[in-house]
């Protein structure tokens, strides 16, 4: 009856939510009692009105920009992943490349989107080049980071037992680097579609009908708040959604082993 | 019964299963951990290395398993080099002073790593598994993590792991040092009863003096680093051994001799430092 998971769980929804409600309350009322003009601050209902009216709109620029955040993040992964493999092989690789990495992390992505827009002829394929480039950077390093933490021990035993390099990766470095692969997805996934978003925002409302930043951007020019910040709240809820997406694969990855995903007994 | 051991002994001495001759390590740097050791271990001995804290018998143990190079001398397995362990009846296991499990795998695969490396089938190591789970007692846990276990038995799972092999040879570096005292004695008569029944030769290495004279059939003493062997003490009680010898007044000689030892080893060691 009182599991004291569920009601773990229960507590992780219901505090929030309180809150939740509590601040758009206050909002709404605070609207209404100083009769604020929606083309400045729209009250919670009328956003949520906006977000139904507008869904013939709004729905398919979500589509376009999750499409982008989407193909970003597994460019990232992918790329990511690959070069972390490279860096473990040498430590000449790694020394070599290493700065570039940081090069490409510090350098903010406002600045590099004009270029990647001009030189890159297809739109889609710029935005989804700007958004990776974002979200390469903790992909790389905390894959490294993982296929190097291997416990000695462990590693001394492989040796031991005369495992060759392949066996050494597939049973020894791979599963120890998991759970700082995962964490790196979870940052990851939220910078794909903040790269999305800032790139759509570079790219402008010129000729490419696009995603939430276009609606943003063109509910802006147009003063239509009440759309600006639906539109808003999209691009929050894909963030929420790909965050727990993220989590619920890394539970599913590690549940069974790792000190982060178990639920504290007793 | 102490003659006729020694008798026997006499007329046919079992073979060298390792030797040491000359054996050091300096490290790079100029820090020396242990001075040339000579030393034989014959096939069915019990031998442990006792010494204070820091003074090499990790280190020699390493490198008596062939995990680490010495810088002087050198090792002999069974009058061969390191290349020919492996081979048949030239199997070497080595238990690591913690557990050194997989976290993300279970029980049984744990034990099956070795075989695994070795690219054994399945059909072949499973049986072998279930074998040596149950020599250390612990039939029934194959499918769960080593999380789920008390220090105790992931520590025995690290042993059925070194036993799944069918070692001739087994090197343990202060396996139980992290257990509680009624665990550690209780894990000590163990493998005392799994090395009588499997005829194992095993090198042991603890800090405990107790512990050292109920399972060793011979102890040799470490001085303070560098390291060398400063005395021997042949543990000549009969076996079975049981929770009788560890309170009679042999056991106390026996400690009484090895903790003189120690202390003149010690003492030697400051000198020397």
């Amino acid at each position: 009856m009182t599991d004291p998971r569920r009601l773990d769980l229960a507590l992780r929804v219901a505090m929030p939510a309180v809150i939740a409600a509590a601040a758009l309350a206050a909002w709404e009322a605070l609207v209404r009692l100083y009769e604020v003009p929606a083309y400045l601050v729209p009250a919670p209902s009328e956003v949520a009105r906006t977000l139904v009216a507008d869904w013939s709109i709004l729905g398919p620029s979500l589509v376009v920009t999750l499409r982008t955040t989407l193909a970003a993040f597994a460019v990232a992964v992918v790329l990511g992943t690959l070069t972390a493999f490279l860096f473990v092989q040498s430590r000449w690789i790694e020394l070599a490349l290493f700065p570039y990495a940081v090069l490409l992390q510090v350098t903010p992505i406002v600045a590099i989107a004009p270029l990647v827009i001009i030189w890159v002829k297809d739109i889609q394929t710029a935005l989804v080049v700007c958004a990776a480039i974002v979200a390469i950077f903790p992909v790389i390093s905390n894959t490294t980071l993982g296929l190097r933490s291997v416990d000695p021990g462990l590693a001394a035993l492989f040796r031991m037992y005369r495992a060759s390099r392949l066996q050494q990766l597939v049973r020894l470095r791979i599963p120890s680097a998991a759970p700082y692969f995962f964490g790196g997805l979870r940052i990851a996934s939220g910078l794909a579609l903040i790269g999305a978003v800032v790139a759509e925002f570079v790219a402008g409302t010129g000729g490419h009908a696009g995603g939430l930043a276009y609606q943003i951007l063109q509910a802006g020019y147009q003063l239509n708040i009440p759309r600006l910040f639906a539109a808003l709240l999209l691009v929050t809820l894909a963030g929420i959604a790909l965050f727990a997406a993220m989590v619920g694969i890394s539970k599913l990855a590690l549940a069974h082993w790792h000190e982060s995903e178990l639920v504290a007994e007793r | 019964m102490n003659l006729a051991e020694q008798a026997q002994r006499s007329v046919a001495p079992s073979p060298a299963v390792l030797t040491a001759r000359g054996a050091a390590k300096t490290y790079p740097g100029g820090v020396r951990a242990l001075e040339p050791v000579d030393l034989e271990v014959r096939e069915g001995e019990f031998v442990t290395l006792i010494g204070p804290s820091g003074c090499g018998k990790s280190t020699l143990l390493r490198i008596l398993a062939g995990l680490a190079a010495p810088s002087g001398g050198e090792i002999r397995w069974w009058g061969g080099g390191a290349d020919r362990l492996g081979e048949p009846g030239r199997h070497l296991s080595f238990v690591f002073q913690d557990p050194t499990l997989m976290p993300w795998a279970s029980v049984a695969a744990n034990v099956r790593l070795p075989l695994d490396l070795a690219r054994r089938a399945r059909g072949e190591s499973d049986p072998r598994v279930a074998a040596a789970l149950g020599l250390v007692g612990l039939g029934g846990f194959e499918s769960s993590y080593p999380r789920q276990l008390s220090g105790g038995m992931q520590m025995r799972v690290s042993i059925a792991r070194a036993l799944v092999t069918d070692p001739d040879l087994l090197l343990m570096d202060e396996p139980f040092g992290a257990l509680d005292e009624i665990t550690r004695a209780r894990l000590d008569a163990d493998l005392l009863a799994l090395w009588s029944r499997r005829r194992l030769t095993v090198v042991f290495v603890t800090h405990s003096i107790y512990e050292a004279v109920f399972l060793s059939t011979r102890v040799l003493v470490l001085s303070a680093r560098p390291g060398r062997i400063v005395g021997e003490v042949a543990i000549d009680a009969p076996f079975p051994r049981g929770d009788a010898f560890r309170v009679s007044t042999g056991f106390a000689g026996f400690c009484q001799r090895l903790s003189d030892l120690l202390a003149q080893a010690s003492a030697t060691g400051a000198v020397g430092a």
